[in-house]
């Protein structure tokens, strides 16, 4: 796959002696919706982490839109059009919902050594804030400070902010993460507003969604990939079955 | 939301109004000490603006602030002592030096955080005090006295101290002007992104260094500017200025006051500098009737009822004396919503 917009290959990364991504390979074509599923401590955020340069890998390489950015710092790779979303919730708390988007607004729009307008007037950064929130359907939450909305909220705000930099591709980090049934059910139907307008990766507990969404499924065990493939596949898989999804009774 | 006149813009309002007025009052007392010491409260309350930039809207725990004070009085004594009394070169020369001392400070420092950001610091405005000791030429540990204060081509005379009050008073409040632009802009976003939470700024595309860095040298200049005024304040530079405990009021004027806020500084720098002037007298009269021997002496330990005066507000008014005052705001106001 020559032309995907993500390659990753043989990607390695170890902490002592732990290692926790070894020799992954994952590739992503434009429009796809790639799940990453693993039991606990299979290196699902780490390898996210070294996706979107918050980590960087000890060996291999990683290709996005053609450019190598193996080393490439964080802030870099978000200029690249790669945005990622938190597991654990990680937002400007202290600002309001609002600010916290057209933070990220403000990235993508030029260099920030602007000393003298309000940027809170600005409508160059405003609008296409509050267009993320409406996509999300935080709209009117937009006034309120961040630390006062739910959990769910914070997760929805967390998409948003990683929609309003106008990425190509998402890198979703568990946006399922300790949300209640209902609330999960938003979250996929919002995933699925997305899906094919963006290129995602997405890691996620929640099998149900990841069935539901996933155009393919790579399975993480100890940092290695055992399978990649359709969903169907995967659920026929032997290997897999032991390893993560026998524990689960609705597969 | 509709500009309600609330306590917190009343009090800031009668302090605007309070330090524009006081030459008058001085004038009309002849309190000619309340002039000298508001002229002092003006200018630590610019030096604590402007540590505020970094530490109160960027959360950077700046501990060698007081070195800006330092650099630029001396740059401005060296240059008196010198034969170059002129303030249009003495002045944007102590601009220039302290923004090239925090741009070296800040481009080995920010790289760093937490602990060792504090150490760097503070490593930094220790080097600045020893090497001043060091000077022989400009007094060392003596310090430096000035001939003259700074000469504006006779357009302005420093020498008239309600005259010198008004040209402090006037940059303290185009300073304020400057943090409040400065705070709301594309710039001040960033530094109250990197505040709240740094990695995620950089996740979301910030390349926060430069940004942070900017911010050290806007505020290093700015203190630097508050230094030339020191100096020509007191008519005398000397290292102590810039010694560790220095850097310290300063941090503790910023949170005494409000971090993070416009005017919590200057609250700030006013409440210390009074408690400073006025507690020890205070504590002598308290205790005169129990030891009347010992009363005056009493008043020297005065940081005794300093540090719990502090240690209260930091546990129990997080937001200083701002944050004090918009509590008290609040509460006004609900009582009126529950009257009405």
């Amino acid at each position: 796959m020559a032309d995907a917009l993500l390659e990753v290959d043989r990607l390695a990364k170890r902490f002592g002696g732990i290692v926790a991504t070894d020799d992954v390979d994952i590739a992503v074509p434009e429009g796809e919706l790639h799940a990453v599923i693993g039991p606990n401590g299979a290196g699902k955020t780490t390898l996210i982490s070294q996706l979107s340069g918050t980590l960087i890998a000890d060996a291999g390489r990683i290709r996005f839109a053609g450019a190598d950015i193996t080393r490439a710092p964080a802030w870099r790779r978000s200029h690249l059009g790669l945005a990622r979303s938190f597991q654990i919730t990680s937002l400007f708390l202290d600002l309001t919902v609002l600010d916290n988007v057209a933070l990220a607004v403000q990235a993508h729009a030029g260099h920030s050594f602007h000393f003298w307008r309000n940027a809170r007037r600005e409508e160059r950064l405003r609008q296409p804030a509050r267009a993320a929130l409406e996509q999300v359907g935080l709209a009117h939450r937009a006034d309120v400070r961040a630390s006062l909305i739910s959990h769910g909220e914070h997760r929805l705000l967390e998409l948003a902010m990683a929609l309003a930099g106008q990425p190509r591709m998402l890198l979703l980090d568990e946006p399922m993460a300790g949300l209640g049934p209902d609330e999960s059910a938003r979250m996929v139907e919002t995933l699925r507003g997305l899906k094919r307008r963006y290129t995602i990766l997405l890691v996620e507990h929640d099998m149900e969604a990841v069935f539901a969404l996933a155009d393919r499924i790579t399975v993480l065990v100890y940092g290695r990939v055992i399978a990649s493939g359709v969903p169907q596949v995967i659920r026929a898989n032997e290997e897999v079955r032991e390893a993560y999804l026998g524990e689960d009774d609705n597969v | 939301m509709r500009p309600s006149i609330n306590l917190r813009s009343l009090v800031i309002a009668a302090l605007v109004l309070g330090l524009t007025l006081l030459p008058v009052y001085v004038a009309l007392s002849g309190d000619r000490f309340m002039l000298t010491l508001f002229t002092r409260i003006v200018i630590m309350a610019m030096a604590a603006v402007s540590l505020n930039l970094i530490l109160g809207y960027a959360g950077m725990m700046s501990f060698g602030h007081a070195a800006y004070l330092g650099i630029g009085g001396y740059t401005t004594a060296i240059l008196c002592f010198e034969g170059v009394t002129s303030g249009f070169v003495q002045w944007p020369a102590a601009l220039a030096t302290s923004a090239l001392f925090a741009l070296i400070v800040g481009a080995l420092s920010l790289r760093t955080r937490g602990v060792y950001f504090i150490m760097i610091t503070l490593a930094f405005a220790q080097m600045a005090y020893y090497m001043a000791s060091g000077a022989a030429r400009y007094g060392g540990d003596d310090g430096l006295s000035l001939d003259t204060r700074s000469q504006f081509a006779g357009l302005v005379k420093l020498n008239d101290k309600a005259t010198f009050y008004y040209v402090c008073l006037i940059l303290l409040f185009g300073s304020i002007a400057l943090i409040w632009r400065l705070t709301n802009s594309r710039f001040g976003m960033v530094l109250q992104g990197v505040r709240s939470n740094e990695a995620r700024m950089r996740a979301i595309g910030f390349p926060t260094f430069r940004y942070k860095l900017a911010a050290f040298v806007i505020a290093g200049t700015m203190c630097g500017l508050a230094g030339a005024l020191i100096a020509n304040h007191t008519d005398f530079v000397s290292p102590s200025m810039m010694f560790w405990t220095r850097s310290g009021d300063l941090i503790v004027m910023v949170v005494l006051g409000g971090m993070g806020t416009l005017f919590g500084p200057v609250f700030g720098a006013l409440a210390l500098l009074f408690l400073e002037q006025f507690l020890p007298a205070v504590i002598s009269t308290a205790v005169r009737p129990f030891d009347a021997a010992d009363a005056a002496k009493a008043g020297e330990y005065w940081q005794i009822v300093l540090g719990p005066l502090l240690l209260v507000i930091v546990l129990f008014a997080r937001g200083g004396i701002d944050g004090l005052l918009s509590s008290l705001s609040n509460l006004v106001q609900r009582g009126k919503q529950g009257n009405g």
